[in-house]
């Protein structure tokens, strides 16, 4: 391959032998509404088929049809691949298809390439009718080179147009096709998944995309230096690849869960999305609501009456749901609340990612509110979170959150497939008589566990209240039965907790530096981690599940090293910034849970740029760390 | 030879509820409030449907109405304000073998609950709503409601309200897929009970406003219907609500309306002040939401396992 300014290699097919490499990562880039993400998608399920780790995020812009050609505009999609297991998108990327030369800056501006990056960009441009066009590319393409990017400029519209009159609604498929070939995918899986994609489209439009898949893998064959290997390896246990919505929609189908009741929310809906096409064939029913509130309360009424269902949402939902959560706690209704987690306050990123929910899932109910709150970290644990949840939520009696985020809600991964249990699923609701006496708040005090009536058991009847209640649910205002059923409930939590073991630790036991995250942030820290510890870095991972409560052990694991920091994707100050002292700063939401639970001082290194932390930052922040402990 | 013919086998008598049954507790109400008829009427009711108490529900939101469900020995639901509807809803959608009540107020469902007493209508889940329309808030000690007349002095407007009342059956009427709205008031028990059971009867959602006395805080058109019986319609029609004999014989201004015609029903309602009692609007054949949230329970765990496999089988590698 060329070194320096790429250009067109001679049009004489290229039979060079392929570069192998271990892994690459990938963007496609256009004006939304192009299709890259479509493009990316498909090569991402390709490669997962062949047996390549892959993880994908999508590149969302805020509108629907923001204006072309514009930063804004940019829509698209990032895919990191390779030989081995990939647990998250990596840092800066190796080859960039622009559909234009606008597009690109947005990405440039997020510093998501670097000396080196190939950039294979239409050449359309170059030849438009407009002056300002002209100009503009060139001067883009001269920037590129500046910035020593690789710079192919491809004729992608001119190829398409032999094959369509319209190259706008095919170019992604002969982008597709081109990458099949720098790449050397199997053109048979390529074939089937985009049979796969246009599954509801006439015979015509599958056609004339396998003639466009075609037609760029060919025309790369004859005209583009570029050829890698990426050798699979072949997986020992049968594989799924999908989403974390996707995998949240699995998770409660598997679970049993006969009602997701929503209010379409960014970037929560698409979960809906699939349980919409799917949840009617397994016994399930979606219901979209007027409104969050609505949706919640919808939910926990079929709850009440047996059938525990879920709501899905994203930070400003979860806003609006706060009343109702405070009376699932109270009245202790199963309930499962799916967050996934966008930037904010107030309406913010929507469709960024970030992970500022804890302390408002934790806190945001007026009064005290136990609940228990999971995170899953991988999308494998979005499917089986879920599960978790709702038998939580049945066996203590109460509301369950599980913070996803916009990284796993897009993110596709493959993940060893879920060998489905019957266990898994909710028990018929009990409609047998209550025994004699039982009390529908019948409380066990050490444990502050009871059994719930469910509408239909004869002997049962009660009426729930949000109201202060005693063990026969009668409404009380005495002073000691509001003290007793606090501690009570928040004593679900306490026993709850006895259940759970302390969190694995990713390196050594003990040593200079920890570093403490939550969620999708899993990969990125784990391999940060592995490359400082192979640098001779002291540094370990812990990575927590259970939030609330808090997984035990904490303290012993923090008191065997120097330095306790979390690495989270929302707001810190930081000690540089002006007015900052350590007294006043305002730190990341879980280092504030395990300050105040440990009373460990532990610092934060987080930021809300709305974008997943590369390992690469996470590696920058790690070694400045280790290096101030030395 | 021990056969037993078919004529000698006698069905047991399944437990017979008495009104008992239905009683819990003593309400809370103050004396004199038109709760306590409601109350009477809806025990009257299970009694004479024979409703199972483990098989009845009824949902509330926030208010002096909203105690209702503690003093029925049924399975009751007394949650946020203004949210009667949604939880109810939810009870319903996967549970068609409960009998779903909601007991809402002015304030509850016109004001707070708006938003979801609308879409309830639309809903049209089969659920018998009774909103308790006293045209002021009761229990946080008189502040103007949604359906105050327009100078309604309260404490919240101590000069007189400053806008005219929302209409809640104009509002319903008004709303697409309504398929039940009728008035009663509290102090005319034989109508009250006979719109109560009609609304049960109803095969999707009823809505029942009933005019109702505050003996704290009356309002002032209340007192005017209640002490002026000239100034009540009730609207008779072979179809409607069949008033008793004695409410016919006490209330002389009777109005022959269809039920069947939202239009007429529509102008019976135009009138702020609308002092008719009887059906406004009935139509069995809208389109319920229950129906399709029950068409597909009882799945097996094999048929819920063999679905979520077939589809796992698009996203294997």
């Amino acid at each position: 391959m060329k070194d320096g300014n790429g250009s067109l290699a001679s049009p004489s097919p290229k039979t060079s032998k392929r570069l192998v490499i271990k892994e690459h990562i990938l963007e496609i880039v256009s004006d939304s509404g192009e299709g890259a993400q479509k493009a990316g998608q498909s090569f991402g399920a390709v490669s997962a088929k062949m047996g390549n780790g892959v993880w994908t995020v999508e590149i969302i812009p805020a509108d629907i049809q923001p204006p072309p050609r514009t930063k804004e505009s940019a829509s698209g999609i990032r895919i990191r691949f390779g030989s081995g297991k990939i647990t998250n998108a990596g840092d800066e990327a190796d080859i960039l298809v622009a559909f234009n030369e606008i597009v690109p800056y947005n990405r440039i501006e997020q510093n998501v390439y670097r000396e080196g990056t190939i950039v294979l960009i239409e050449n359309k441009w170059a030849t438009d009718k407009s002056d300002e066009i002209q100009k503009s590319y060139a001067t883009a393409i001269q920037d590129f080179k500046d910035r020593k990017f690789v710079v192919y400029e491809i004729p992608m519209e001119e190829e398409c147009l032999k094959l369509t009159p319209n190259p706008k609604k095919g170019k992604n498929m002969w982008v597709l096709g081109m990458l099949c070939h720098i790449y050397d995918r199997d053109m048979e899986k390529a074939a089937a998944q985009v049979g796969y994609i246009f599954r509801s489209k006439s015979k015509a439009v599958v056609d004339s995309n396998l003639q466009l898949l075609q037609a760029g893998y060919d025309w790369a064959r004859e005209h583009l230096d570029l050829s890698y290997e990426l050798p699979s390896v072949e997986a020992k246990e049968e594989l799924v690849v999908m989403n974390g919505n996707e995998a949240l929609s699995f998770g409660i189908q598997a679970a049993g869960i006969e009602l997701c009741s929503m209010y379409p929310i960014t970037p929560a809906t698409s979960t809906s999305h699939h349980l919409a096409e799917c949840i009617q064939s397994s016994g399930g029913i979606i219901h979209q609501a007027e409104d969050e509130i609505a949706a919640v309360g919808f939910a926990i009424g079929a709850s009440y009456a047996g059938k525990t269902s879920v709501t899905i949402t994203s930070g400003p939902g979860l806003a609006l749901k706060t009343e109702f959560l405070g009376l699932a706690v109270m009245a202790e209704v199963p309930l499962v609340v799916i967050d996934v987690q966008r930037g904010g306050p107030s309406t913010g990123l929507p469709t960024k990612v970030e992970q500022s929910d804890l302390l408002a899932v934790l806190y945001g109910q007026p009064g005290d509110a136990p609940k228990v709150v999971l995170a899953p970290s991988t999308i494998e644990e979005c499917f089986h979170f879920v599960i978790l949840a709702r038998r939580i939520a049945e066996s203590f009696r109460m509301p369950v959150i599980l913070l996803s985020d916009a990284n796993l809600a897009t993110g596709v991964q493959p993940f060893p497939r879920p060998q489905l249990r019957e266990e898994w699923l909710s028990p018929p609701v009990d409609q047998s008589p209550r025994a004699e006496g039982a009390m529908p708040y019948g409380w066990d005090e050490k444990t502050g566990l009871s059994q719930r009536p469910v509408p239909g058991q004869a002997g049962g009847e009660y009426t729930l209240t949000g109201l202060a209640h005693s063990e026969q649910g009668k409404v009380t205002y005495l002073p000691e039965v509001n003290q007793k059923t606090s501690a009570l409930r928040s004593r679900k939590l306490a026993t709850f907790g006895r259940t759970l073991k302390p969190p694995r630790i990713h390196g050594d036991e003990e040593g200079g530096l920890l570093v403490v995250g939550w969620g999708s942030t899993l990969g990125a820290i784990e391999e940060a981690v592995d490359i400082a510890r192979e640098q001779g870095g002291s540094v370990s991972s812990i990575h927590l599940r259970f939030l609330s409560p808090l997984e035990p052990g904490l303290l012993d694991i923090f008191k065997r090293f120097k330095k306790v920091m979390t690495v989270e994707i929302n707001y810190s100050d930081s000690l540089d910034d002006p007015m900052i002292t350590p007294e006043n700063r305002r730190y990341a939401q879980l280092a504030w849970i395990l300050r105040a639970q440990t009373l460990v001082d532990v610092d934060c290194f987080s930021n809300v740029y709305g974008q997943p932390l590369g390992p690469g930052k996470i590696l920058a922040r790690i070694n400045e760390e280790l290096g101030k402990l030395n | 030879m021990f056969g037993i013919k078919k004529d000698f086998i006698c069905d047991l008598p399944k437990k017979y509820y008495t009104l008992s049954n239905y009683e819990k507790g003593v309400a809370r109400w103050c004396p004199g409030c038109g709760d306590h008829a409601v109350l009477s009427s809806v025990q009257r009711l299970c009694r004479e449907e024979q409703l199972p108490p483990e098989k009845t529900v009824f949902v509330s939101g926030i208010g002096c109405s909203s105690r209702f469900p503690h003093y029925m020995n049924t399975y009751g639901f007394h949650g946020l304000h203004g949210r009667a509807f949604p939880v109810a809803c939810g009870v319903k959608f996967r549970r068609p073998d409960l009998n779903v009540f909601v007991i809402t107020g002015d304030g509850d469902c016109c004001s707070i609950g708006a938003g979801a007493w609308i879409h309830a209508i639309r809903y049209n889940m089969n659920i018998t709503t009774i909103m308790f329309d006293n045209q002021i808030y009761g229990m946080t000690k008189k502040q103007t409601s949604p359906t105050s007349r327009l100078g309604t002095i309260s404490n919240t407007h101590p000069t007189g309200s400053v806008l005219p009342p929302v209409n809640p059956l104009q509002t319903s009427l008004g709303m697409s897929n309504v398929s039940f709205v009728a008035q009663t008031a509290d102090w005319v028990p034989g109508h009250l009970f006979a719109t109560i059971k009609a609304g049960y009867e109803h095969p999707g959602f009823a809505f029942i406003k009933v005019i109702m006395r505050c003996s704290k805080f009356m309002g002032p058109l209340v007192e005017e219907m209640t002490t002026n019986r000239d100034a009540v319609s009730i609207l008779t029609h072979e179809n409607g609500i069949q008033a008793d004999d004695g409410t016919l014989r006490a209330f002389k201004n009777h109005l022959n309306h269809d039920p069947s015609d939202i239009y007429a029903a529509r102008g019976l309602a135009e009138d702020q002040e609308s002092s008719y009692l009887g059906l406004f609007y009935q139509n069995k054949d809208a389109i319920r939401y229950d129906q399709y949230g029950a068409h597909n329970l009882g799945f097996t765990p094999e048929e819920k396992m063999a679905a979520v496999n077939a589809q796992l089988d698009k996203f294997a590698v």
